[in-house]
């Protein structure tokens, strides 16, 4: 068991903005900071299930049909996730929409199931998705933060207001042409940095 | 949308909610597979295959066996079931059939799998409880907003490649901040219906 397959997945290995993996929900969902956060928890939940029931089962699956086992799988789990959300928090159950149930091809789940899961041990599968959740929170909760600030000025977090910025509110950010701006400058930003740290 | 005409399934699908560009169904291969406008075009002609198929047969999994049984909770798991046989199945049948579509989008037909423009259509279908023609028809036609999407946005990117670009800005920031501009455009027909 090693802590650097929960680190990994924060930063140096970020799903979103070093692999590039997920994009849809990415984009779709980050219209505000609640939103992008409650996308990344859930993704989060599935992720680390099925990393664990994947590589409890790993020595039984054979080879060959592996790829049709880890959807059921991480079906499953989309399932139940989808089902809790409905019932314990409409809300948000109904901002990310059909989104929910789009987590079974969220290429980042399949992605770990293969790479990781099916290769290690149950602790290090349990770190590596919660790393890799997490880091894919993270980056929701960067876009939906920066998209919901710009689009309407203030940040409103569960009914309260955090704070309010005294600039006008460019609604456009809010709207899809913003995620594709927001993303791209931040891809942009990724790409100076690692430039600079070579 | 349960009583919408053809016509206006057919407008709202490829201009008003265009799939990639306000629904953001199939980024993934909206940015992976565009540098090119043949390859892009190949994509696009076998999701539109691939879409209006999986309509019909998530269309009668729905009504015969989901609602027959009460098992709706099970809709997610059916679905992704049938969108990765089916894909499967039409890789087979075209090899055999017709070798030479199968060349032209040989590649591209494992990769629709995980393309959740798929899965996205049928489940959008259940949600707006469209009848079978509706639901094909609205397939169909979203999946020729995909491939009208990713066939102009692949024009452009041929273009954007002899440009002199900021380093940072190379590859892919480039290519989301084209598709915000693209987006933007399609934004323009949002007051249509």
């Amino acid at each position: 068991m090693k802590l650097s397959n929960f680190t990994k997945g924060l930063v140096k290995e970020n799903p979103v903005f070093y692999q590039l993996l997920g994009l849809c929900p990415t984009l779709a969902v980050t219209t505000s900071l609640e939103n992008g956060l409650g996308m990344g928890i859930a993704t989060t939940a599935v992720l680390f299930a099925s990393n664990i029931l994947i590589s409890l089962v790993r020595k039984l699956v054979p080879d060959k049909i592996r790829i049709p086992i880890f959807i059921v799988v991480i079906a499953t789990f989309v399932s139940v996730v989808e089902m809790l959300l409905e019932g314990f928090v409409p809300p948000l159950y109904r901002a990310l929409g059909i989104f929910i149930p789009l987590i079974v091809v969220n290429c980042i789940i399949l992605a770990r199931a293969e790479a990781f899961a099916y290769e290690n041990g149950v602790l290090d599968s349990m770190l590596d998705g919660l790393g890799m959740g997490l880091g894919f929170t993270m980056s929701l909760t960067v876009l939906g933060f920066i998209r919901e600030l710009l689009g309407t000025g203030g940040i409103v977090f569960f009914g309260n207001t955090l704070f309010q910025l005294p600039i006008p509110a460019t609604i456009s950010m809010i709207l899809p042409p913003g995620a594709f701006l927001v993303m791209g400058m931040l891809m942009a930003l990724v790409n100076y940095m690692k430039k600079k740290e070579a | 949308m349960e009583n919408a005409s053809v016509l206006t399934i057919v407008i709202s699908a490829i201009l008003v909610n265009n799939f990639v560009l306000s629904r953001f169904l199939g980024i993934c291969s909206f940015v992976g597979i565009s540098q090119k406008v043949e390859t892009a075009f190949g994509l696009g002609l076998a999701d539109i295959f691939v879409m209006a198929m999986a309509g019909v047969i998530a269309y009668f999994a729905e009504i015969y066996i989901l609602q027959q049984f009460n098992i709706e909770y099970l809709r997610v798991v059916m679905y992704i079931l049938i969108i990765a046989s089916l894909v499967q199945f039409v890789e087979i049948v075209l090899k055999k059939v017709m070798p030479s579509l199968y060349q032209a989008l040989g590649i591209f037909l494992p990769l629709i799998t995980t393309n959740c423009a798929v899965l996205g259509v049928a489940l959008l279908n259940v949600q707006y409880s469209f009848n079978l023609l509706q639901s094909v028809v609205h397939s169909v036609a979203a999946a020729v907003g995909f491939t009208i999407a990713i066939v102009l946005f692949a024009f452009i990117r041929e273009k954007i490649e002899s440009n002199d670009i900021p380093e940072p800005f190379k590859g892919f920031p480039i290519a989301l901040i084209t598709a915000s501009l693209l987006s933007f455009a399609f934004l323009g027909f949002q007051g249509m219906i």
